[in-house]
């Protein structure tokens, strides 16, 4: 091989007419948010005492969490399981699962009613509690992403710190600092590689068992004792789908040659790991004979044909065919419906099963939630654009005998 | 060095294991005030005997500082149109339905919070801000709670209720069964005014059998269930009836197993004293090292 694979960070400019529009979108999400801080939850939501939760908890905090599984999985691909030829792929879900629990986080703190006690769990436990069990999981799990991010931050900036004028006399404390934190980080690392895919695995789980405590106010399609396991099972499912998607929109907005070398073999893993997921969830429809559901039509049963039949059978389908996992288009387009179907799961399980014994009208999203749930979401693709302008995360191909020349980019 | 590196290992990961056993030693008792004493109070509500006059309502906002208005004007009959919730203003209501047997005398049903014996709120809440006390009461702490809701989701019957409108302190309101009054000795409010002795209240234990004998005496009045007796493990508010309420939706329909029970049972089959996820760590913290021997015993061959 004359060529190999190293993370820097991308020469391209920041501006362009889809980030300008992704600012506005944001934007508009900011206004309404403020709006919930001055005014209340209701001033902006269409919650009620029927349906205490809405998107911003089942797409904001539930999907968000699944969609950032890639992180783990690939943590687990690349390091524990040591296959080095996906290397590349670690640094990008490391980032997306980074900036993916950090708007977790936010969500949870713009939904909750008194977001100046988030804190709370931290001191008043409640070992009974699937919530408090998923919230300290993702606080924790939060830090361990940092941590692992931090080695791509001194990468960066060891032997380069140059602070100007009267912040210069920071410039030696600050590079032995990076220096200490590097040396530390590279001896103890995999503490927190192993402990992240851990807390992953927990919290992932029980975010399924949440719902499980609704007992019937859930639809019988979807409440079953097996929710976390599903939970699980379909947070694995979709982690290289995603990455395979984040990778893919990365090398079309930044006009980077796609690594079709990396993501094709990726693809290979997805139909057994999708395949185990669909064997639970047909499994658990056919042990329970929830399957009667499905003759009558209605919201909930479209919904869940739709989760399953395009969210999964038609992916695995496509990922178990050779032409599919080497053709770019068709690549993109299987990895995008696990994501959907992962996605339209997790809504599904918050909002479409959730029906109260006494409610008046449905919920349907206002205008402020989708606001505010687009405006996370691109702020989320800038902050990514920003970091990978600036901080070695995408790898790019080099020759091998010339590595201090400048690359030249592909595509 | 590789010697160096292992025992690095082995001993990063003994150190972590046993901070997470020293915490999961801590979990074990943090949890919420939950008991379920043998003399526990309830309430029983002969849907029989009440009248709709709602002075329950009237009372019930009085002991709670609710501006409650004139109790004159609870004489109002049209509210009945349509069907009410508790709310953060009500904390209980009465709603009428069509009575089966006699169509000039509808039933009146008082709700409020059922005051479970097997409670979702407390053990769903994800600071333990609800507590169930030694008297039967379900009550909510407001020093903890942070406004999440899972209350609401978990609760079977539908009862706690937010305070959307308000951006500072919203709070988690629902019937605290006068938890402050009855500590003094006092009856609750709405109890205490009832005008026709539809609620009695006292001992549960009591209670089932001052409804059993009801039932024994009157079997054409009554039908032969007290509701909330067995529902999602029993219920400190029982409901005697002429019909089965659950028809006519005033009372949801629900199965007899306590609600948190298998929520819990998972939570604890996962955890287990963080056996589980210990082991899940050791495991792949093995098949990382022996991936990184292998890679190093195939590199050291090919030199």
């Amino acid at each position: 091989m004359s060529e190999y694979l190293k993370p820097v960070p991308l020469k391209k400019k920041f501006f362009t007419p889809g980030v300008i529009v992704l600012c506005i979108i944001a934007l508009n999400g900011l206004i309404f948010l403020a709006a919930r801080f001055f005014f209340g939850i209701g001033s902006v939501t269409n919650l009620n005492d029927q349906y205490p939760w809405g998107i911003w908890i089942a797409i904001d905090v539930a999907a968000g969490v699944a969609l950032a599984a890639g992180g783990f999985t690939s943590a687990a691909l690349g390091h524990i399981f040591h296959r080095e030829h996906f290397h590349s792929i670690i640094r990008p879900a490391l980032l997306t699962a980074m900036l993916g629990y950090t708007f977790v986080a936010i969500g949870v703190f713009v939904d909750i009613g008194r977001w100046y006690y988030i804190w709370h769990p931290l001191i008043m436990w409640n070992g009974n509690s699937a919530l408090f069990e998923v919230g300290i999981c993702v606080m924790m799990y939060l830090t361990v992403l940092y941590i692992e991010f931090l080695p791509v931050v001194t990468e960066r900036f060891m032997g380069k710190v140059n602070l100007k004028g009267f912040l210069s006399f920071l410039n030696k404390p600050i590079e032995k600092l990076l220096f200490i934190l590097d040396k530390g980080l590279s001896k103890t690392i995999f503490i927190f590689i192993i402990l992240g895919v851990v807390l992953s695995t927990l919290h992932q789980s029980s975010l399924g068992t949440l719902m499980v405590i609704a007992g019937e106010k859930m639809h019988p399609l979807w409440q079953t004792p097996v929710l976390p396991l599903l939970f699980l099972l379909s947070a694995i499912a979709v982690g290289f789908p995603m990455v395979i998607f984040e990778s893919m929109t990365a090398s079309r907005s930044f006009g980077i040659k796609k690594e079709m070398e990396v993501l094709t073999p990726l693809g290979y893993t997805v139909a057994p790991l999708l395949g185990i997921y669909l064997a639970f969830k047909l499994g658990d429809m056919f042990i329970r004979e929830t399957f009667v559901y499905l003759y009558e039509i209605n919201t909930a049963s479209v919904m869940f044909t739709i989760e399953l039949v395009v969210g999964v059978i038609i992916p695995l389908r496509m990922f178990l065919s050779k032409k599919v996992l080497e053709t770019p288009s068709l690549l993109f387009t299987a990895s995008f419906l696990v994501i959907l179907g992962v996605f339209l799961n997790r809504v599904n399980n918050f909002i479409v099963a959730y029906t109260p014994p006494f409610s008046y009208e449905p919920y349907l999203p206002s205008i402020g939630e989708i606001s505010v749930t687009l405006g996370f979401i691109s702020l989320l693709v800038l902050l990514y654009r920003v970091i990978v302008l600036n901080f070695p995360v995408i790898s790019l191909p080099f020759r091998k005998q010339s590595i201090k020349a400048k690359y030249t980019i592909k595509g | 060095m590789e010697k160096q590196n292992r025992r690095n290992f082995l001993k990063s990961a003994g150190l972590l294991t046993a901070t997470i056993a020293g915490v999961s030693t801590k979990t074990a008792k943090a949890a919420p005030e939950n008991i379920l004493s043998e003399d526990r109070m309830g309430v029983l509500v002969d849907t029989t005997a009440c009248i709709g006059c709602r002075n329950c309502e009237w009372a019930c906002k009085e002991a709670h500082g609710i501006p409650a208005g004139d109790i004159n004007s609870y004489e109002d009959k049209s509210v009945f149109k349509q069907m009410r919730r508790p709310s953060g203003n009500s904390l209980t209501v009465v709603n009428q339905y069509e009575n089966e047997k006699m169509i000039n005398n509808p039933i009146n049903v008082k709700v409020q919070c059922m005051h479970c014996d097997h409670p979702a709120c407390v053990s769903a809440c994800i600071v333990g801000a609800f507590s169930k006390k030694e008297n039967g009461s379900v009550i909510w702490d407001t020093d903890k709670c942070i406004g999440c809701r899972y209350c609401m989701v978990a609760c079977p019957f539908q009862v706690p209720s937010f305070e959307y409108d308000k951006a500072i302190d919203p709070e988690i309101r629902k019937c605290d069964f006068c938890y402050e009054r009855t500590k003094e000795g006092k009856l609750p409010a709405c109890v205490e005014i009832c005008p026709v002795e539809a609620l009695t209240y006292g001992p549960r234990s009591e209670l089932i059998k001052i409804a059993r004998e009801k039932i024994k005496k009157f079997p054409d009045r009554y039908i032969d269930h007290i509701y909330g007796e067995h529902e999602v493990g029993g219920t400190s508010w029982l409901y005697l009836a002429g019909q089965d309420l659950t028809k006519s939706k005033a009372l949801p329909s629900l199965n007899n197993k306590p609600a948190p029970g298998v929520s819990e049972s998972i939570q604890h089959g996962i955890f287990a004293y963080f056996v589980p996820p210990a082991s899940l760590y050791a495991l792949l913290a093995g098949i990382m090292w022996l991936n990184k021997k292998k890679k190093e015993n195939s590199s050291r061959g090919e030199e």
